[in-house]
């Protein structure tokens, strides 16, 4: 049993083991406006949630991975910039213009021989993406225009100028879609399709799914080494933490803001380009007034995974599972408001109750304190309110030292 | 004699270290008790615990031999416990007044009563000789004043055991000796004071008896009067400690760094943080820049190091010109700056002890391969600073430099900058909050540094160690330097005069 508790104090499995904590919160606060809005069905509704992608055999869970992949990028997106102390919440206009220019370049640059078309398409998403960030990225570090005024104020302006761009140039107006991207623009199966596919009498039923994930996965691992093992991150890293010692040392703390943003922005429009990369089946931009939801989820992303590029790209496949579950829960009598409701609660509950990350350990070692003391001097117990009393207490004394 | 407060054999654990570990401290009433010991030797935490914010794991606290429980401040409070903190907690735009009733407003119907709680302020004020203006901003009044206000807040609210930390910290020689007078008439009036500080002539000045703890531990009580400093500071560090720093005559020759009518604009006012500063440091000499708090050195330092644009002047290093260039250039010159403060420049505290150590140095290429740090070679490297520098810490180099007691990070900074082998060193308070081992470690280096033909720029509030450390002194004074002084041939009080602006000598650069 004490061996339990010295792991739980442990950092590290603390870090992990608060993350999936925080999901089974976020699951049951589910399960509870489940019961709410429909409590025939709610026990059903929660196994179809939990059942996620797989609700759909291999072509869900390919479906899954598929959109996982734009939450991984924006969650990185948001993760890196955390990590050196900017809080990007522009992801969702980063992403979409990343997307147009993606689009773009998918069905004009015909000219581009096969993998390269592709490629390009990718690159110029991520340039645009980081485009989009750097003007909130300069206005930052020269004006000291707080970031999250500024990448909301673009997120808008991001959203309607790729709707107008969109509609001028690659709308499909029969579908109010933009036009598939050409073949050769397409991203490639990267042996995915041989895996995530369902069988519909002879022919396959074939899962959205391509090598975006693994760019992804890549891309993720970059990260990890360019904020862990690089000067670079080493740099920014310390920009994020203390500003001020950071100039004392030397460091470019104006040039290290421009480029955080800037990398945070084309990881995001990289997110873009990957989702609608994706042939005749896989998603157009709609050009609707809405920011895109993928901006956004990857703030929880982001969260869940503790800003740690690893954990995000669990997270994001996690989020894509649980959203992919709501999405069939339409089989059952749920109003599909209904279902974004819960499956938000879901998300944000989760990242919510990542406090428990710092109040676990705490009340395991209260509860040990308190047992020595009741063992030694058979002291009267202590109720939940002196509990709490004594976690802020000692919050405040700890602030202190 | 009955003992007003008892902590009785308190034991205080935190995770891999006993702050703690079997103390008892008995306060009679009347007396001004002195708690002595180095950073990290458990006073805050003892102290903490007597004010209700830890749990000690074995101990009892007892009031007038009644075992008490102390759960919060607010029963520290109804024990009649009060507490000076080293930063004092009091609302700026606010009245002495308004901040003094501040949680214990006597109210009519929801409204304030104000005159009540005035006369008793003023009734408090000339009973111990305060001499507070209940009406004044806290913003408007000197840092003793605010002070006195922390002091009347304790006897507004009829505490009976009052707890000062470190209280000198902040304060001129000539503030010193005033709270000295005023902790002097609170006992003459019943009080009883629990005084902690690391500076053994206050002890001697006021204390009766006092008690000195060193690494957790318990070492013993004594009886001020009986006891010399030697023995004192004996008992708190474990081994003999010399008061005077020992240093061979100055042999400064040629001049290192310079300064041309430096002239750095204020942040706050339209007044000139720094006017017109000139001044040159040689190799081999310590320079101390002496002033009371506030009197343009943050502004100046900011300015040398390039933290700071300057509006005119000129920085001469070695002979070259280094004005307009970056932090990073200034500290490849050879220029290494060890800051006011720590926790906002000096260190990142997050980061572990290797990467702050690497801090100046990550981007050279003994410690990157095309970009990659090279993480063996750093560790190496902190390991070797460790070691030499004597920095201590619960997990080595791997220790978060936050866990890190203010002393070792102080030691940290110190090997950082030390070892980049500076041509000119600035140390800004560089013992600031320190005890007394590490204050003498830290005066050693400074003075090994000068040995070595380096040029060292002391920026210092102390009076110690301005007129023990320095081989020339010159005083600032709103922005300007007002004295070029030998600390060989002038007394603590007329440099007391120099920095209170009373005094001024034409200085020669």
């Amino acid at each position: 049993m004490n061996k339990l508790k010295n792991t739980l104090l442990n950092d590290s499995f603390n870090r992990a083991y608060s993350s999936v904590f925080s999901i089974l919160i976020g699951l049951l606060f589910g399960l509870i406006i489940l019961m709410i809005s429909n409590s025939d069905q709610a026990v059903d509704g929660f196994v179809i949630i939990l059942k996620g992608g797989f609700s759909t055999g291999a072509k869900g869970m390919g479906q899954v991975l598929y959109f996982a992949t734009p939450l991984i990028l924006t969650g990185l997106s948001v993760g890196f910039a955390f990590k050196t102390g900017l809080f990007n919440i522009g992801a969702a206009g980063q992403f979409i213009m990343g997307a147009f220019a993606a689009v773009y370049i998918g069905v004009k640059w015909t000219f581009l021989p096969a993998p390269w078309h592709w490629i390009v398409a990718l690159i110029g998403a991520a340039v645009v993406g980081g485009l989009w960030a750097l003007i909130p990225g300069l206005l930052k570090a020269y004006l000291n225009v707080h970031e999250v005024i500024a990448t909301i104020m673009m997120n808008y302006i991001g959203m309607y100028l790729a709707n107008y761009l969109v509609k001028l140039t690659v709308y499909d107006s029969k579908k109010a879609l933009s036009m598939n991207v050409a073949e050769t623009a397409v991203l490639p199966k990267g042996g995915l399709d041989q895996v995530f596919f369902n069988h519909i009498g002879t022919t396959k039923d074939m899962s959205t799914v391509n090598g975006g994930i693994w760019i992804a996965i890549l891309i993720a691992i970059v990260i990890y080494i360019i904020l862990n093992k690089t000067t670079f991150g080493y740099e920014l890293k310390a920009c994020g933490y203390n500003p001020h010692a950071s100039k004392y040392a030397g460091i470019n703390d104006k040039r290290n803001i421009v480029l955080s943003m800037v990398i945070a922005g084309m990881l995001a429009g990289l997110g873009g380009g990957l989702l609608y990369l994706a042939g005749a089946n896989g998603r157009h931009i709609k050009v609707v007034d809405v920011l895109a939801a993928e901006g956004f989820n990857g703030i929880p992303v982001a969260l869940l995974g503790l800003s740690n590029p690893i954990g995000i790209i669990f997270s994001a496949i996690f989020i894509s599972y649980i959203t992919q579950g709501g999405n069939y829960l339409q089989t059952l009598n749920f109003v599909p408001e209904v279902i974004d409701i819960i499956i938000a609660c879901i998300i944000y509950f989760s990242a919510f109750a990542l406090i428990f990350r710092n109040i676990l350990p705490r009340f395991i070692k209260f509860r040990k304190e308190k047992k020595a003391a009741k063992a030694e001097e058979q002291m009267e117990t202590t109720t939940a309110a002196e509990v709490e009393v004594e976690a802020q207490v000692k919050e405040e004394g700890s602030d202190k030292e | 004699m009955e003992y007003i407060i008892e902590m009785l054999h308190i034991t205080k654990e935190f995770p891999g270290i006993v702050a703690n570990d079997d103390i008892t401290l008995q306060l009679k009433k009347g007396e001004i008790h002195a708690l002595l010991g180095e950073n990290g030797a458990g006073k805050s935490t003892l102290m903490s615990v007597l004010f209700g914010l830890y749990q000690p794991e074995k101990g009892v606290i007892k009031k007038n031999g009644q075992e008490v429980k102390i759960n919060n401040p607010n029963d520290a409070n109804a024990l009649g416990i009060g507490m000076v903190h080293q930063h004092f907690k009091l609302v700026h735009n606010f009245t002495v007044l308004q901040n003094i009733i501040l949680g214990v407003e006597t109210t009519k119907h929801g409204m304030l009563k104000m005159e009540a709680a005035r006369e008793k302020v003023i009734a408090l004020s000339s009973r111990y000789g305060l001499m507070v203006d209940p009406d004044a901003l806290i913003e408007d009044i000197t840092v003793g004043m605010q002070q006195r206000v922390e002091i009347l807040k304790m006897l507004y609210r009829d505490n009976e055991i009052l707890i000062f930390d470190e209280p000198t910290a902040v304060l001129t020689p000539q503030e010193i000796e005033e709270l000295m007078k005023i902790m002097k008439s609170l006992t003459e009036e019943g009080k009883s004071i629990l005084f902690i500080t690391h500076k053994l002539n206050e002890i001697k000045a006021v204390a009766d008896r006092c008690t000195v703890l060193r690494k957790g531990k318990y070492i013993g009580t004594i009886s001020v009067d009986d006891t010399s400093k030697e023995e004192m500071s004996e008992m708190m560090v474990g081994r003999k400690i010399s008061f005077a720093v020992e240093k061979s005559p100055c042999q400064a020759e040629g001049i290192n760094f310079e300064v041309r009518n430096l002239t750095v604009s204020s942040r706050h006012s339209t007044k000139k943080a720094v006017n017109n500063v000139s001044f040159k440091v040689k190799k081999g000499e310590i320079l101390c820049i002496a002033g009371i708090d506030g009197n343009g050195q943050s502004e100046l330092v900011y300015a040398l190091t390039g933290l700071m644009p300057i509006e005119s002047g000129q920085i001469l290093l070695g002979g070259v010109d280094i004005t307009k260039t970056s932090v990073r250039k200034r500290n490849m010159a050879g220029m290494s700056h060890i800051p006011e403060d720590r926790h906002k420049d000096g260190l990142v505290l997050d980061y572990n002890l290797t990467e702050n150590l690497m801090l100046k140095k990550y981007f050279t290429p003994e410690f990157h391969k095309n970009g990659f740090i090279k993480f063996d070679v750093a560790n190496q490297y902190a390991e070797r600073l460790i070691k030499e520098f004597d920095i201590r810490s619960g997990q080595g180099a791997k220790t978060t430099v936050r866990s890190m007691s203010g002393g070792n990070q102080q030691k940290a900074i110190v090997a950082r900058e030390i070892d980049m082998n500076p041509d000119i060193l600035i140390a800004v308070q560089p013992t600031r909050g320190l005890d007394v081992g590490a204050i003498e470690y830290i005066h050693q280096q400074l003075v090994e540094q000068r040995d070595c033909d380096k040029a060292v720029l002391l920026i210092s509030l102390e009076l110690d160690e301005v007129m023990n450390v320095s081989d020339r002194i010159l005083v600032i004074y709103e922005g300007e330097i007002v004295g070029d002084l030998n600390p060989a041939e002038i007394t603590v009080q007329e440099l007391g005069l120099y920095m209170a602006g009373s005094k001024r000598s034409e200085v020669t650069v």
